[in-house]
């Protein structure tokens, strides 16, 4: 039974005519809807938006000349500031996280023991609520008169100057959303440094920083490499963050993109300044992952 | 009597000035307490083993004396000096640990120098000194830049002893290094950690669950039991003098008959309904077990002088090489009887034969 049917199985035909046409292995065969679905939504709309960057301004079709017109307006003009508003904020943000969440890492792996649940569960429900609600939550407290300068009026008769509106309410507000992200990689990694390794370099004399420097940040580096990309890429790309805290008080790059797209009615330099986010964070990101293959650190290759 | 109770004996130390003491040591862990009041001197240039099953405390133990974990009570001396709060990084001591701990994201090379790293030794120094100890590890000089975690297990094994000896401590520990390793493999480790133990002339302590590598190597063995060190001395004296019907267990294949004194003051036991010439019985001996190794008993011919002798039935038979082991059912009681392989029992399977030993060949221990 089993020899007569062998044969037959491997000699089966695609039962699509195209399938056969483009004389496809079974393999490739059935990842072609996959790519159909990834070409239609993700490649396309990429594609689009690069080719709009080369249409004339103020244009809607991409059947005009290509030009290099928007390319050269942002060039000379000062948007290079919203490009260094945006990236700075980002990696202001990136290092205070990376700061704030190891320690926090670290107790969640080693200290906090069966309390590190609980913990992490409570670092997740601020997700379950859109992100404006909670910076308007924000607004609430640091207002005149909001929580925070209203409690300390009634309670001590102290009137200050609210801190909204400033830079570092807008670094405080992207810390506070940006915060799971850099966290859950970076606890992920920290939890991968096994502890007879730690204990065997202390063992070997090494000090409690020689430790950490030699063994923890090294063998927990993918996760916090990770936890820095994610961050650092929503972080560049963050917008409420400036326009509610910040009270637009600086203007970041996703703003400028918006705006061209909607207010400015100016699809083609929008598009061109995608382009050029796209560029520089994909370079970054890039650089990174060459600096720190992951899986070097982890030695496996 | 209970012979557990006579607690343990340190005997082998010879002429050595002691190195390191254990004083009253317990540890708890939260109302756990795995170790339980140790007592224990070991000796400059010993090697000790320390031999129980999984959770016996033999590893909180080491990482005590290592400084990893901190007694409850008691003190911890190292030549003298109360070393309790000495951290482990500045311990004259270094420990090999059972998943080895190596440095994933480290050469070979890396992972040997790494202690001297820590000192601050120059470049050119680590290196020659890596190489140094690479050699006489028998790791090929090529494998300095290698991935680590490239080697083998046993090749693993020498580039963390090498670590641990780039360290350059007085005393090296073990925890149980050789557990993940296969027979043939761990059997020459062995020996090569004895040859390594003689070359450095330090002070080896060393774990494991199993008393056959603990007699290979060690000068003496202390055998642990719930937290508590049960027995110590030379590997001579843990096989011929087992203190309780645990240590004689662990050491392997033996037979074990629980006795009891009867009314003519006799040795006796109920199950076999049999009487026992043992040697003599300590004074106070209620009840306890007689231990009977498999090479001292015999399968008896009539005219043997036998003083103990017992009927049963040959169930089985094992071919263990040079011997062969037989299995001979005497009512319930199953016992194990070797032979040289020149002198095979002629009988088959399922013959009535008889057993016997001498008094002298049988140990009596209590509970």
């Amino acid at each position: 039974m089993a020899e007569a049917s062998a044969p037959a199985i491997a000699t089966r035909q695609p039962r699509f005519v195209i399938l056969r046409w483009l004389k496809l292995r079974p393999g490739a065969a059935h990842a072609l809807p996959v790519i159909a679905f990834l070409l239609i939504g993700f490649a396309a709309p990429l594609a689009w938006v690069i080719m709009f960057s080369f249409m004339p301004e103020r244009s809607f079709s991409l059947l005009n000349e290509p030009t290099l017109d928007n390319y050269v307006t942002i060039f000379s003009g000062t948007t290079y500031r919203s490009f260094l508003w945006s990236l700075g904020l980002a990696a202001v943000t990136v290092i205070l996280l990376a700061l704030i969440c190891y320690p926090i890492a670290y107790g969640l792996t080693r200290v906090f023991g069966r309390w590190s649940t609980l913990l992490t569960l409570l670092f997740t429900i601020p997700l379950f609520v859109s992100e404006n609600v909670r910076l308007y939550g924000w607004i609430l407290f640091f207002i005149k008169n909001g929580v925070m300068l209203g409690t300390l009026k009634s309670l001590f008769g102290y009137e200050g100057e609210t801190w909204l509106f400033t830079e570092g309410m807008i670094v405080l507000g992207m810390v506070y959303v940006y915060m799971p992200f850099m966290l859950f990689p970076m606890t992920l990694g920290v939890s991968m440094v096994p502890n007879e390794t730690r204990d065997a370099a202390f063992d070997l004399g090494a000090s409690r920083w020689q430790v950490f420097k030699e063994v923890d940040l090294p063998l927990a580096m993918p996760g916090i490499v990770i936890g820095f990309l994610l961050s650092f890429v929503l972080a560049v790309g963050a917008l409420v963050e400036a326009k509610v805290l910040g009270g637009q008080r600086v203007i970041p790059i996703v703003h400028e993109i918006e705006l061209a797209f909607t207010y400015a009615q100016n699809w083609p330099l929008g598009a061109a300044l995608a382009v050029l986010l796209m560029l520089v964070v994909g370079t970054l990101v890039m650089l990174v992952l060459r600096r720190f293959d992951l899986d070097t650190i982890l030695g496996r290759r | 009597m209970d012979c557990t109770q006579e607690g343990p004996v340190s005997r082998g130390m010879n002429t050595r000035t002691p190195v390191i003491e254990l004083r009253q040591i317990t540890k708890s862990f939260g109302s756990f307490t795995a170790v339980h009041t140790i007592d224990l001197v070991i000796g400059e240039g010993e090697f000790f083993t320390i031999v129980g099953p999984s959770g016996s405390g033999k590893t909180t133990v080491l990482r005590m004396l290592a400084g990893l974990e901190t007694p409850t009570s008691g003190d911890i001396l190292l030549r003298g000096k109360r070393i309790n709060d000495v951290p482990a990084n500045r311990r004259p001591t270094c420990m090999v640990f059972q998943s080895l701990a190596l440095f994933p994201h480290r050469t070979v090379g890396e992972n040997i120098e790494f202690p001297l790293k820590i000192r601050d030794v120059s470049k050119a120094d680590r290196k020659a000194r890596a190489l140094q100890l690479m050699e006489q590890l028998r790791l090929p000089a090529d494998y300095y830049g290698k991935n680590v975690t490239k080697c083998s297990g046993g090749e693993r094994q020498r580039v963390a002893l090498a670590r641990a000896l780039a360290y350059n401590p007085d005393i090296l520990f073990f925890d149980e290094p050789l557990s993940a390793i296969d027979y043939k493999l761990r059997k020459t480790l062995e020996k090569e950690l004895k040859d390594i133990h003689r070359e450095t002339g330090k002070t080896f302590i060393y774990i494991t669950h199993s008393l056959e590598e603990a007699m290979v190597m060690s000068d003496r063995i202390g055998v642990m039991r719930q937290g508590r060190l049960v027995q110590v001395g030379t590997p001579n004296e843990i096989y011929t003098a087992p203190n309780s019907k645990f240590v004689s267990e662990f050491i392997g294949d033996v037979n074990i008959i629980p006795v009891a004194i009867n009314g003519t003051g006799k040795l006796h036991s109920a199950e076999l309904g049999a009487e026992f010439t043992s040697p003599p019985i300590p004074a106070g001996f209620r009840s306890g077990h007689l231990v009977v190794r498999p090479e001292s008993i015999r399968i008896v011919e009539r005219s043997d002088s036998a003083e103990n002798r017992l009927s049963g039935r040959l169930y089985n038979e094992y071919a263990l090489g040079s011997r062969i082991q037989y299995q001979v059912r005497v009512g319930e009681q199953v016992f194990i009887v070797e032979r040289l392989r020149q002198q095979a029992f002629q009988g088959g399977i399922d013959s009535e034969v008889q057993i016997g030993w001498n008094a002298r060949d049988s140990i009596l221990v209590g509970d």
